[in-house]
């Protein structure tokens, strides 16, 4: 082991590049592969273009039972043998460096693209198997060939109001025997656009990765910039940001809820929750004059306060809405056909919850307690706790319970926080960035674990900007969790999941 | 059965009074942008060298005007102006017929003009619409879906959203087009039965948003797509959507109401 885990790397707080050790192909190998046996985690692995060619790879582990990071590096030249065999939760990020950085992970078992993009930080020759198995109009679906089995094709273009995204379900009869799920189309360019782009500019664009997680990205995004500018933010401020990032939780969460009734044919909640959601959704807008809280976080705290006034009115809307939810949670989840309609349905392993490293609800819903707001506490939620939530069988009751006492949790929460804000300023300074450091901001938005990793330059610009939003490490449980269920029910396994196509594609 | 009737009294009936009444916009709410020139002192372009959108152009004489299309409805977009210049009303009415009828020297904008007569009799009671995403933040989709719920409840008026573009008459573009959905974003527009409309929703279809720029996407609905309503936001609010189809269906005529406050 190469002291990958002693830098004081924490969420958040930034230490110099320098630091990170870098070590030869094997070793470097050996040190994630044990670290990950050990009960590390990955949670950003990617590449840093150097010059001439070569490519720094960099790995972030997480820690989790000790709140710790750790951060370790090999250079490599076009390839390097891939990490995957050993240690399944990096398969995607490998496959995203083959198609970033132009690096083949020899003896990868499925090196297809991500995002189908051309790289990001081209070297010459670009290497045969990245260039053939690369090819934006061309996807090399995995088949089952056979006379029984057909295959069904669904998006981009899907029947609802959904974000494009491509599935191909092999099926025999009704039965779903394997799903591949082929994404980029919302491709934007977002990681460049956030090493380029002015700070005032790089905040907007960070507050659009997914649109419906605003304050999640938002909120990482400016909390790395501070750490690396040294810029402080004050109580009040981080209070004011963990308050509106529950209140997006509970949008989202109520919205989901009433997403899975409505596709289960449970209208009264479907109606009532999609309703509930807009009065979450209502009061970020109160907050910061937009329903999904654009404008309201910046480097170095937030634009708009809560007066007292407001902190009243805040709180008698949420006590409202917590009397609300109850009765319709109730009406919905203890209702015996919805909950034998929605048992045993999507059910994801927790073997394999725990070999692709999932993340947030769906984590939780097979008894894996990940919760970056308990395992690298930030912000408010140093000094005030949200017990985790767990369910245990993994399917898409699970997920919706564990979403339901979550809205719950995060109500009184709410309702405690917003009564109680701290007295000062709402934004300080946040001056010039320290020049060739490394930071990860980590944050639990209501998708799950989200991380912003950023590292600078000898003049303090950015070098890299790494984006990992939870859905980047969840489609691979959709992908899991569907063989063996009705092809009829994959809208609703893709629901319970509400996976971000934005957010991935990036 | 007695809890579920218990619950349906609680609800209550939720819908907006939307068109006839009060839409109850919180103090903060960012609407439609506002410019006063006569603020602006000669020669100043302080706006233009912070503002981190598109919103301040420069007209014929070099002086500053907006462009409601490409605002990001960000409140660095009105404290741009250190001297108080630009400002956001609460007026969420923004919807045009024409890409030029966003641009405004102070921010009023002439509101969507009605459809002709032909296409109202084909459309006005019955609008289906396709939703097409394409390099988007799921923000503008997140508002169209919450159109369908009972608050705003746009079924009311006769408009829906379908699942195939040979149902519907009319496709709602939202996203700064990515180059991955070029070509999906074509097929399903020419898959759709003609008579037909196209909407652009958000800054981003209307000029490439807040990822304007990138080499990835092609910075809005291409140019040779004939829009016929464009929708400014980021997000467009729910509100703002439905005032412009119906305005584009001729269903919002009431005197003083074509022409913004």
């Amino acid at each position: 082991m190469s002291g990958f885990d002693e830098l004081g790397l924490r969420n958040r707080r930034s230490i110099p590049l320098a630091a990170v050790p870098v070590e030869a192909g094997e070793a470097f190998r050996g040190t994630v592969v044990q670290a990950v046996r050990q009960g590390w985690r990955v949670a950003a692995f990617f590449g840093l273009p150097e010059s001439q060619g070569a490519t720094r790879l960099l790995a972030v582990l997480a820690q989790d039972e000790r709140g710790e990071l750790g951060a370790a590096s090999t250079v490599v030249e076009g390839r390097y043998p891939a990490l995957t065999p050993d240690c399944p939760e990096v398969h995607y990020f490998e496959r995203e460096i083959a198609e970033q950085c132009n690096v083949v992970p020899e003896g990868h078992p499925a090196l297809k693209p991500v995002r189908r993009h051309p790289p990001d930080h081209a070297s010459d020759p670009i290497p045969r198997e990245v260039s053939e198995a690369f090819d934006r109009e061309r996807y090399p679906f995995a088949q089952i060939v056979s006379h029984e089995v057909h295959e069904v094709a669904v998006g981009p273009v899907h029947a609802g109001i959904i974000e494009p995204g491509h599935f191909r379900h092999q099926a025999h009869g009704e039965t779903v025997l394997h799903l591949e799920v082929m994404l980029g189309y919302q491709h934007r360019g977002v990681e460049r656009l956030l090493e380029r782009l002015d700070r005032s500019r790089a905040a907007l664009v960070a507050e659009s990765i997914a649109g419906d997680t605003v304050i999640g990205h938002g909120g990482a995004h400016c909390s790395a910039i501070e750490a690396l500018a040294r810029s402080r933010k004050t109580p009040r401020a981080q209070a004011i940001r963990g308050i509106a990032l529950e209140l997006e939780r509970l949008a989202n969460h109520i919205g989901d809820l009433g997403a899975i009734a409505g596709d289960i044919a449970y209208q009264p909640a479907a109606s009532y929750f999609g309703r509930m959601r807009g009065e979450c959704l209502n009061l970020l807008m109160t907050l910061s004059g937009n329903r999904y809280g654009r404008g309201l976080i910046r480097p170095g705290g937030t634009v708009f306060d809560i007066p007292g006034g407001m902190a009243s009115e805040v709180v008698d809307r949420l006590q409202c809405l917590r009397a609300e939810f109850q009765g319709v949670a109730d009406l919905m989840l203890d209702n015996a056909s919805v909950q034998a309609r929605l048992e045993g349905v999507g059910a994801l392993p927790r073997q394999r919850c725990l070999e692709l490293g999932i993340v947030g609800p769906p984590a939780r819903a097979c008894e894996v307690p990940r919760d970056v707001r308990h395992d690298h506490p930030y912000g408010l939620f140093r000094f005030a706790h949200i017990p985790v939530a767990t369910a245990w069988a993994g399917d898409v009751l699970a997920r919706a319970l564990v979403r339901r006492i979550e809205v719950q949790r995060s109500l009184d929460f709410l309702i405690e926080q917003v009564a109680a804000l701290p007295r000062g300023a709402i934004r300080v300074e946040c001056g010039a960035l320290r020049p060739g450091e490394l930071v990860v901001a980590m944050s639990e938005g209501w998708r799950g674990e989200i991380v912003h990793v950023v590292v600078t330059d000898e003049g303090g610009k950015i070098r890299r900007y790494k984006v990992v939003d939870p859905s980047f490490h969840n489609w691979s449980a959709l992908a899991e969790a569907m063989p063996g269920n009705q092809i009829s029910d994959f809208p609703l396994c893709n629901k319970s999941f509400n996976l971000s196509y934005a957010g991935h594609d990036l | 059965m007695l809890k579920f009737l218990r619950s349906r009294m609680q609800q209550g009936i939720r819908t907006s009074p939307f068109p006839l009444g009060d839409a109850g916009f919180p103090e903060r709410f960012r609407g439609r942008p506002a410019l006063d020139a006569t603020r602006c002192p000669d020669g100043c372009r302080t706006c233009r060298a912070s503002i981190p959108s598109e919103l301040v152009v420069s007209d014929q004489e070099g002086r500053a005007s907006l462009d409601v299309g490409a605002c990001l409805f960000a409140p660095e977009e009105a404290t741009a102006c250190p001297h108080g210049a630009i400002s956001f009303t609460p007026d969420y009415r923004m919807a045009v017929r024409t890409r030029a009828g966003a641009l405004t020297s102070d921010g009023e904008i002439r509101l969507a003009d009605a459809l002709d007569e032909r296409m109202r009799r084909l459309f006005g009671r019955a609008l289906r619409l396709r939703s097409v995403a394409a390099g988007s933040c799921n923000g503008c989709e997140a508002e169209l879906v919450a159109l369908g719920n009972v608050v705003f409840d746009m079924a009311r008026f006769g408009v829906q959203f379908v699942a195939s573009p040979r149902h519907a008459d009319g496709i709602v573009v939202t996203g700064a087009v990515s180059r991955n959905m070029r070509s999906a974003l074509q097929a399903t527009y020419e898959a759709v039965p003609e008579p037909k409309l196209v909407i652009a929703v958000g800054a981003c279809a209307i000029n490439g948003g807040p990822f304007r720029g990138s080499p990835e996407v092609g910075d809005g609905v291409p140019s040779d797509f004939p829009v016929d309503l464009w929708v400014p936001g980021c997000p467009p609010h729910p509100l703002t959507v439905l005032d412009g189809l119906l305005r584009l269906l001729g269903r919002l005529e009431a005197p003083g109401s074509d022409r913004a406050p």
